[in-house]
């Protein structure tokens, strides 16, 4: 178990590093880096600059594209798809609140209160992961099934009368709503909230709790000027681990959702695959790693974690 | 009023389970639904009891054959990012060199990036290339995004690691080669562990990137995501349940043993 | 800033004792520190002084008995409800928060508002008025100690608590920093518990040492009572050095008891004698190094009536500046320990030579010859850690 805790939030903005000592070997390091720095330069950052030049092409499968600078397609992606925008704004966002709502006890009761159970919730936190997402995604079909328990139980307690109200849900079904698109990205990403978010507190020296108490801190205050800010670096990397991937998913749309759900992973991968509109899904495409990009620059910039780590 | 007392003192924990319950619920349901005997083409409902998917685990077409593919291709995976990402986590931990920070970005932006984004790249790559999808296409895809997760864990395990070990190494007469082989290797290899467990884990599982550059070729995941739309079989609740088992009985024993090695060493 | 002697700055444990599962971290014990005191609870790391410590703080409940300050039963306080305030180990300063938040903390936390005027006065206290806007990691770990102690004080707790707060020092800034915080001690007239492993540290400081050992107090004193009278083999050789000579009662003479040692006699005064003392029994006779004069062979006869004597060889000497370390075979005893002033050397002391030790009976102490003579020496079990650290 040790294995796959000890490793780090891999979202943790890249930190200023120690200057490592010189060695002997001038070339070693170029050597060791070539290979893997070349992969990612040809599978990664090439492919970045192929889909940019895809996106101002103009042509046809048959007679093929030429880069023609049309940049009107991006204009035409986002006036055909801002609705899917938005809402993969919008879901990634409510799905990462709720994964810090809910994770974030759990990180805490592995970080400070689980004693010897602690190795044991961390298994049963990680092992799901082993049973391919998707084969998890269609349970919550049956979990959420028109005539299941879950819907049963909200219907009595008129829980699904607030919601319809909210626009999350329609008539007596969960199923094919926002709501289930949310929970189903919720659940999917909820690991990798708990991860980083453990990871930070576990480093939390308990001695700092116990200054607060002596210095009059309750519990409550204790929590929110220690703990919490202190926690602050896997805050940020777990709700960037979320809402990132949660933002380019497709998967939760299409099987628990309706084509009133379709988020823009839908419309890009309907343009790629089935379509073969390519410049139009080069432009979405890259209009969605630039938002993200932009939007998590802001985000760490706002949240000042390069400070506290 | 103790029971007040009582739920304020354990409000936390009681968060924490619950948390944990819906984390494990889809488990439990695909566990239980592998004992189904559907009506129909979908395993959604519960009918009744049977064993009948237990004992005939390919007995659906293709499956089998899909999760052949996905260990290979997961195997490769896991081999070819994990010796890649070892070798840039010590150049970026153990050397100066020039570009250190453009290296850094290189490696921090797969991980930033939505899956979707790196699909469809790619995918426009290999098209413009006029490179065969499939098996290959996919192998380099998954290198491709779990080099980055390689580097994070092994950089994290070298950069805890007391440099003056090596340089005690070389006192003690061990050349560069020695020196690796003996003393910095064997330190790092939780790091390098935990990295190829996570490259495993990556690759086995995904779906994105996989759909968007594997041509005809099917991989497990594909194989359930196709399924979906035209029927689930039994079998597939079958293999997660079986992954999960081996995953918790894999931890459970490295633990054990982990623990009786640790024993004997005090 | 003094506060008046109502007592309510009186630490009482009675009867208060904590174990772990079958394991007793500390035995009931029984102990008032009154107020305005500098107490010291000394002892090897796992013998209770840290779990009795943090028993006063609210930190850890105890097993059985109250703790008070004054007359308020504080037992079942959780720490933000006492008047009690710690200097922790390694300090526990908060790294996201500066200085100058570090030191109001306290005082934010009940509400008070206007903090600047009095965390400033304390920072200059501590002579850390420069730094209020720095960061914990950016000070060193001395001006880090004095972070913590200020955050501790300024709350006016009616006791502070110091649980090593030395620890992490150099030995140079650790004597600086003792000076310090007796003089903040004297300044503000709080009561101080402070527990440390560092027997000198305890002597410097405080005004009153508990010896603990195995969960209990083995003895309470004065500094000075301490060291001249201790009343176990613990005490002896945990405060400084102690040669242990086990002898015989052989008769009462007045207020001394005469002892047979080897073929030699000697003298103890009853009032400096721990042990029950029947004739025929065994008893152990303590003295300090340093109460032990040497004198050659030769000169024997020059020595004063009225003294204990020990003959011996001297089977090594090492120079050390103020003094000389000799170390003696007898057939009393091997290895005595005599340290000599060096004021007049005698170059005949030298490794092989026949000497006579002696020392006025006033100084020797006896214990109970049925405990171990090593106990509390470096090497035996309960010091190997802090020797190790």
């Amino acid at each position: 178990m040790s294995t796959l805790t000890e490793a780090p939030p891999p979202l943790a903005p890249a930190a200023p590093e120690k200057k490592p000592p010189r060695r002997r070997g001038r070339f070693t390091p170029y050597w060791l880096l070539l290979p893997g720095i070349l992969w990612l330069i040809v599978f990664f950052a090439l492919p970045m600059l192929y889909q940019a030049s895809t996106s101002v092409q103009q042509g046809s499968l048959e007679d093929g594209y030429k880069v023609t600078w049309h940049f009107a397609t991006y204009w035409d992606a986002l006036s055909a798809y801002w609705p899917q925008f938005l809402r993969s704004v919008f879901y990634a966002a409510a799905a990462t609140v709720l994964c810090l709502l809910l994770g974030y006890p759990l990180a805490y009761l592995i970080a400070f209160r689980a004693g010897r159970w602690k190795n044991l919730i961390m298994i049963l936190v990680i092992a799901p992961f082993f049973t391919s997402f998707l084969i998890r995604t269609l349970a919550w079909k049956t979990i959420l099934a028109d005539n299941g328990v879950v819907v049963h139980t909200l219907n009595s307690l008129h829980v699904l009368d607030l919601t319809n109200w909210l626009g999350w849900t329609a008539g007596d079904r969960v199923l094919a709503t926002p709501l289930a698109v949310v929970c189903g990205l919720t659940y999917n990403f909820l690991p990798f909230m708990i991860l980083p978010l453990y990871t930070s507190l576990e480093r939390i020296d308990g001695r700092l709790h116990e200054a607060a108490g002596d210095l009059y801190a309750k519990p409550w205050t204790t929590f929110r000027k220690v703990t919490f800010p202190l926690s602050m670096p896997g805050v940020v990397s777990g709700t960037l681990l979320t809402f990132i991937p949660a933002a380019g998913d497709y998967v939760n749309a299409e099987l628990l959702g309706s084509t009133d759900t379709r988020m823009i992973g839908n419309v890009i991968q309907t343009q790629f695959l089935r379509i073969l509109d390519y410049p139009t899904a080069a432009a979405l495409s890259f209009i969605l790693m630039a938002a993200i990009l932009a939007m998590v620059t802001f985000y760490i910039r706002r949240s000042g974690t390069e400070d506290l780590v | 009023m103790p029971f007040v007392t009582w739920l304020k003192r354990h409000l936390v924990v009681i968060a924490g389970l619950l948390t944990l319950a819906y984390l494990l619920l889809p488990n439990v349901i695909v566990t239980v639904f592998s004992f189904n005997k559907p009506k129909g083409r979908f395993n959604y409902e519960w009918q009744r009891f049977s064993t009948h998917a237990w004992k005939d685990p390919c007995g659906v077409a293709d499956m089998c054959g899909s999760l052949s593919i996905s260990l290979q291709i997961a195997v490769w995976a896991t081999v070819g990012a994990t010796i890649l990402g070892t070798m840039i986590s010590f150049a970026l931990v153990r050397y100066r060199f020039r570009a250190r920070g453009a290296v850094n970005s290189l490696i921090f932006l797969p991980m930033a990036m939505p899956e979707v984004v790196m699909a469809a790249s790619l995918l426009t790559l290999f098209l413009n290339m006029g490179a065969q999808l499939g098996f290959f296409t996919i192998l380099i895809a998954h290198i491709m995004f779990c080099l980055s997760f390689v580097v994070t864990a092994v950089k994290a395990r070298v950069m805890s690691m007391d440099p003056r070990l090596e340089e005690a190494a070389r006192d003690l007469y061990a050349g560069p080669v020695q020196t690796f082989l003996r003393v910095t290797l064997p330190i790092a290899a939780p790091g390098i562990a935990a990295g190829a467990l996570l490259s495993f884990a990556l690759s086995f599982d995904d779906f994105i990137i996989t759909n968007f550059n594997a041509g005809s070729t099917v991989t497990f995941p594909m194989f359930v995501w196709g399924s979906a739309q035209r029927g689930t079989p039994v079998q597939i609740n079958v293999i997660g349940t079986a992954m999960f088992l081996i995953a918790v009985l894999f931890v459970l024993t490295s633990m054990v043993v982990g623990n009786r090695r640790n024993k004997q060493k005090a | 800033m003094k506060t008046t002697p109502d007592n309510s700055g009186d630490v009482r444990l009675s009867g208060i004792s904590k174990t772990y599962g079958s394991f007793t971290a500390v035995h009931p014990l029984d102990l008032t520190v009154p107020e305005g005191s500098f107490f010291a609870l000394l002892g090897a790391s796992g013998c209770g002084k840290t779990t009795t410590l943090r028993m006063i703080a609210g930190l850890e409940e105890p097993t059985t008995g109250t703790v008070r300050l004054g007359e308020q039963d504080v037992t079942h306080l959780p720490p933000y409800k006492r008047p009690v305030n710690t200097v922790f180990q390694s300090y526990a300063l908060f790294p996201h928060l500066d200085i100058f938040e570090n030191v109001a903390f306290g005082l934010r936390r009940r509400g008070i508002k206007s903090v600047k005027k009095q965390v400033e006065d304390m920072l200059e206290l501590v002579q850390l008025g420069e730094q209020a806007r720095k960061k914990p990691h950016q000070l060193s770990g001395g001006q880090q100690q004095r972070v913590a102690v200020a955050r501790a004080l300024i709350n006016h707790p009616k006791v502070l608590l110091l649980d090593e707060p030395l620890g992490a020092l150099d030995l140079k800034l650790r004597r600086q920093m003792q000076l310090e915080l007796k003089r903040i001690q004297t300044e503000v007239g709080i009561t101080f518990v402070h527990v440390t492993h560092d027997q000198e540290e305890a002597m410097t400081m405080a005004d009153t040492v508990a010896v603990m050992n195995g969960g209990r107090v083995e003895q309470l004193g004065s500094p000075a009572d301490l060291y001249e009278n201790p009343r176990s083999t613990f005490v002896a050789n945990f405060l400084g050095t102690s040669n242990l000579i086990e002898a015989e009662v052989d008769t009462k003479n007045g207020d001394d008891i005469v002892l047979k040692a080897g073929g030699g006699k000697l003298v103890l005064p009853e009032a400096r004698c721990s042990a029950p003392t029947t004739a025929g029994g065994k008893v152990l006779v303590g003295i300090r190094p340093e109460k032990i004069s040497l004198t050659h062979a030769d000169d024997a006869g020059e020595i004063p009536d009225g003294r204990n004597r020990l003959t011996g060889t001297i089977a090594d000497a090492s120079f050390i500046g103020v003094s000389t370390q000799y170390v003696i075979d007898s057939p009393v005893c091997d290895e005595l320990a005599v340290y000599v002033q060096n004021v007049e050397r005698d170059g005949r002391l030298v490794p092989g030579a026949d000497v006579v030790l002696h020392w006025s009976p006033a100084h020797t102490f006896g214990l109970d010859a049925a405990q171990s003579l090593l106990a509390g020496t470096v090497g035996s079990a309960g010091t190997e850690e802090e020797a190790a650290a």
